[in-house]
């Protein structure tokens, strides 16, 4: 949409969520920053939690010997220590680098998938597009948890070290995502195939792949970007809950705020705060922030929603713009 | 004319200055520029200009019917009462009793889970109190009114068991309803077949004549101008150029921008055009004998027969105008060439291929030499290519060129050829006008050189002015390079302009067939006679007397 202006506009300003920041206003512009702000401190503590953390996620000593368990907020840990015997703030850091790497990895993993199954089936139709989305419907009358478990059993057998257990846990995320994606995509797909333009390439006498990748696939990802920050919000919910059921990553493997959650419901009947609530915050923030980011892009994406400075008095600048006669667009709709 | 009352001075809406622009992403749009309007009762007022002149939103403000984004600045005083600046609740109590609107598209203006006498009620109800019993009395009679046959059992239908005709009768009985002061009809035939265009059009003027409603009317076609309105606005980029009664302004037009515009506006004029010679002689491009195209029904109900037992020629270098109203089979005969729909029985040859149950492989070869303009030059572009990507692509289709700048000279060479700058290869299509993406739509159809042009409505979504250049650079090119054409169109005075042979579709039969000159000179055909009888001219004087041609053919 960017586009719709100037015929060259900044790479800048054609980037999905910085064009949107630089169009947005008011309470929306508000929504987004913050989510906005939220996410890079997000990003910021899982890619330098190495540095950031005073002690690693594993650590149970010090020099002076053990931490001890459930000590109090201290000079030396500054949210205290678990039940385990761990430094929660350090905890609470890491598991922001384990629950990065899930998303990471979760979205990659089915937005690939979903995509090209979605432009497939929608494209192609036929027996295909029947069975895929009959197994797109099956997948979704499960509960999401439940299937998310399931996956995770049978991928690790329960229990595993980082790398098997982030993986675990980000195949059981993309089995429930692969059907969004599908979903989504393969809707724009049918809708996009009717358009003009794709009976002009059949007409021309395009191969079909010719027309589902350039014409057909570019013009079916706009909502994308909207539903990958959603999920990468459910993910961090879904990868939480399965820490907290117990099927997540061993202490020992990677931090992650489920299994700490888990961990301190003890504590919270004994009057111990300072377990439950670090990692439970951190869930809260992250889960927030990316739901603030895709709140407001769906806001910003739907020119009905889309909040603007009024027209203000004529200046010499406005004047210009004024001489173009005003189009069609002028409900808002520039696509 | 001498229906027209004499037209009583008190002015129903009465707008000054009025100022309206918007915030939009590219910035404030200054869309209505100090536009002074009146309108009295009982008079047709017609604001007419091209797509962006400000016409909808000028009479929208009498309503005030504008999105938020929108700013207004002077008066518009309906019936005493000035609407700039009144709040959502004073609004509210003026439309529907001062001022109603009648929409473009009936289809959307109806909500299809209500039935329509629920819908009229409605408007009584919002304004008033009316038991069940009378407001459906009163809906009864408004449906009586707008000539709804039986609308003592029709007032419990939907909206979808009426036909479009109908559907727009009943939009403008929802209008009527608290007999408001004005009414303002935003292109109300637009969307409607001729022959229906002619009756919607008579119903209006009989309200102008009975009831002294002012009627706004909103609309880009000067033949309907010619039909209903006593008055005229021209608009132009937010400012109003002229206002002129009817008959002055098309006969004695003082703005250059009225005058280019009625110029441009194409007139029945039924020219005798002849086939290039040999071409009668040489093997057609395309023959279609008893021609059946049907879609498939549902749920085991009978397959839907949309063109029935269809028979035509188009020889190399003729061009076949295919003309008939929404629904009579003219486009899927065009999809049907193109190969986009299946061919159900009969035989249809196209450049030697037997359509009836061809393969994809095997057409393929032969769709180079085919060209299809489309409808819609907004959607037939993909809309993230350049125009000179979209132009190349059957290039690198079918000649084997590998990207766009390896053909970059030959898609110089066809914009050069429909008159586009080499420049605007470079910009996306939603960069360019309707007209100039149509162009570009030209050049893509033209690229491989084919021998055969489809072309479905390729000017009914553009201005009339753009319309004539179009058609104009469209006679040219077909003369330059000979190809053979079907022209599929609604419209009897653009195919009059490019048409050697004229075929007349009515429900997926031919109706009439034969030489331009002969079909819309000398039409045999009631069908025929009857919609060359309903295309409203753009002169009032010689529209009032084909009204009475068209009265007695409607008697039939």
């Amino acid at each position: 949409m960017a586009k719709s202006h100037s015929s060259k506009p900044r790479l800048l300003d054609r980037l999905p969520v910085v064009h949107q920041l630089r169009q947005s206003v008011g309470l929306q512009r508000g929504m987004l920053v913050a989510g906005l702000i939220l996410a890079a401190i997000f990003l910021i503590l899982a890619i330098f939690a190495p540095w950031l953390s005073p002690y690693g996620y594993a650590q149970l000593r010090g020099p002076d010997g053990l931490f001890g368990a459930q000590q109090p907020p201290s000079p030396e840990h500054l949210l205290g220590t678990t039940v385990g015997g761990y430094d929660v703030l350090s905890r609470t850091i890491w598991g922001a680098q384990t629950a990065f790497l899930v998303i990471i990895v979760a979205l990659v993993l089915s937005v690939f998938i979903g995509i090209l199954l979605g432009l497939v089936s929608g494209y192609l139709g036929g027996w295909l597009d029947r069975v895929l989305v009959v197994i797109a419907d099956a997948i979704y009358a499960f509960p999401t948890l439940l299937l998310a478990i399931v996956a995770a059993i049978a991928i690790s057998g329960g229990q595993s070290g980082l790398w098997p257990g982030i993986m675990a846990a980000a195949v059981s995320i993309t089995v429930v995502f692969i059907p969004q994606y599908f979903r989504v995509v393969r809707s724009e797909v049918v809708r996009v195939k009717a358009e003009a333009f794709v009976e002009s390439a059949k007409v021309i006498g395009a191969s079909t792949w010719r027309i589902m990748f350039v014409h057909v696939l570019r013009n079916s990802t706009r909502s994308l970007p909207l539903i990958v920050t959603l999920n990468a919000s459910e993910a961090i919910a879904i990868l939480a809950a399965l820490g907290f059921l117990g099927f997540g990553i061993e202490p020992t493997a990677a931090a992650e705020w489920g299994y700490d959650l888990n961990k301190s419901i003890g504590d919270v009947s004994a009057g111990i705060w300072w377990t439950a609530i670090p990692p439970g915050v951190a869930i809260v923030l992250a889960i927030l922030g990316m739901t603030l980011i895709g709140e407001g892009l769906n806001d910003l994406a739907d020119p009905r929603l889309r909040a603007r400075r009024r027209a203000g008095k004529q200046t010499p600048a406005d004047a210009v713009a004024a001489s173009q006669p005003i189009t069609r667009e002028f409900m808002g709709e520039v696509e | 004319m001498a229906a027209v009352p004499a037209a009583s001075d008190a002015l129903a809406v009465d707008i000054r200055d009025l100022d309206v622009s918007f915030a939009t992403d590219g910035g404030d749009v200054h869309a209505v520029r100090g536009v002074t309007l009146d309108v009295r009762r009982g008079e047709v007022l017609a604001i007419v200009g091209e797509s962006g002149s400000g016409k909808t939103v000028t009479a929208r403000t009498i309503l005030g019917l504008l999105p938020e984004t929108a700013r207004m600045g002077g008066a518009v005083v309906l019936d005493g009462t000035n609407v700039v600046g009144l709040d959502k609740k004073e609004l509210r109590e003026i439309r529907g009793t001062k001022a109603a609107m009648i929409f473009q598209e009936p289809s959307t203006a109806l909500n299809p889970v209500f039935t329509v006498g629920w819908q009229l009620a409605e408007g009584l109800r919002a304004h008033g109190k009316y038991t069940k019993a009378q407001a459906r009395k009163r809906a009864i009679e408004m449906l009586k009114r707008v000539g709804i046959p039986d609308a003592e059992h029709r007032v419990d239908d939907y909206p979808h068991q009426f036909s479009g005709g109908q559907k727009q009768r009943i939009v403008i009985a929802t209008a009527l309803a608290l007999d408001p002061t004005v009414i303002v009809a935003d292109e109300p035939t637009t969307a409607l077949d001729v022959t229906v265009q002619a009756e919607i059009l008579e119903l209006l003027r009989r309200l102008r004549d009975e009831d002294g409603t002012a009627i706004v009317l909103i609309t880009h076609n000067m033949g309907v101008v010619a039909d209903l309105a006593d008055r005229v606005a021209v608009m132009l980029d937010g400012e109003i150029v002229e206002t002129a009664p009817v008959k002055e302004l098309f006969a004695a037009p003082t703005h250059e921008y009225t005058r280019k515009l009625l110029a441009a506006v194409p007139r029945l004029e039924i020219s005798d055009r002849q086939l290039p010679e040999g071409a009668a002689a040489a093997e057609p491009v395309v023959v279609a004998q008893d021609l059946v195209i049907e879609y498939a029904g549902r749920f085991r109900r009978a397959a839907f027969r949309a063109v029935d037992k269809v028979s035509f020629t188009i020889a190399p270098g003729e061009v076949l105008g295919l003309v008939g109203e929404s629904g009579s089979g003219k486009t899927t005969i065009g999809r049907a060439i193109a190969g986009l729909t299946p061919v159900a029985g009969g035989s249809l040859r196209v450049l030697g291929t037997e359509m009836l149950g061809v393969k994809e492989r095997e057409f393929k070869r032969k769709r180079k030499e085919l060209g299809f303009v489309f409808q819609d030059p907004a959607t037939s572009f993909n809309p993230l290519l350049t125009i000179a990507q979209n132009v190349a692509e059957p290039l690198i289709v079918h000649t084997g060129v590998r990207d766009i700048s390896a053909a970059q000279s030959k898609v110089d060479e066809l914009l050069e050829a429909v008159q586009l700058p080499k420049a605007f290869g470079e910009r996306f299509p939603h960069e360019l006008s309707g007209g100039q993406r149509q162009r570009a739509s030209l050049a893509r159809a033209l690229a491989l050189d084919p021998k055969l042009l489809i072309a479905d409505e390729p000017t009914s979504a553009l201005d009339v002015s753009v319309q004539a250049r179009v058609l104009e650079l469209f006679r040219e090119l077909q003369e330059q390079f000979g190809f053979a054409t079907l022209f599929i169109t609604h419209d009897l005075a653009v195919v009059d302009l490019l048409a050697h042979t004229i075929v007349v579709l009515h429900n997926g039969e031919i109706a009439e067939t034969g030489p331009t000159a002969k079909v819309l000179g000398n039409p045999q055909d009631p069908y025929t006679k009857r919609l060359i009888a309903s295309l409203p001219v753009p002169d009032p004087v010689e529209q009032a007397a084909r009204r009475a041609v068209w009265d007695a053919t409607r008697e039939d």
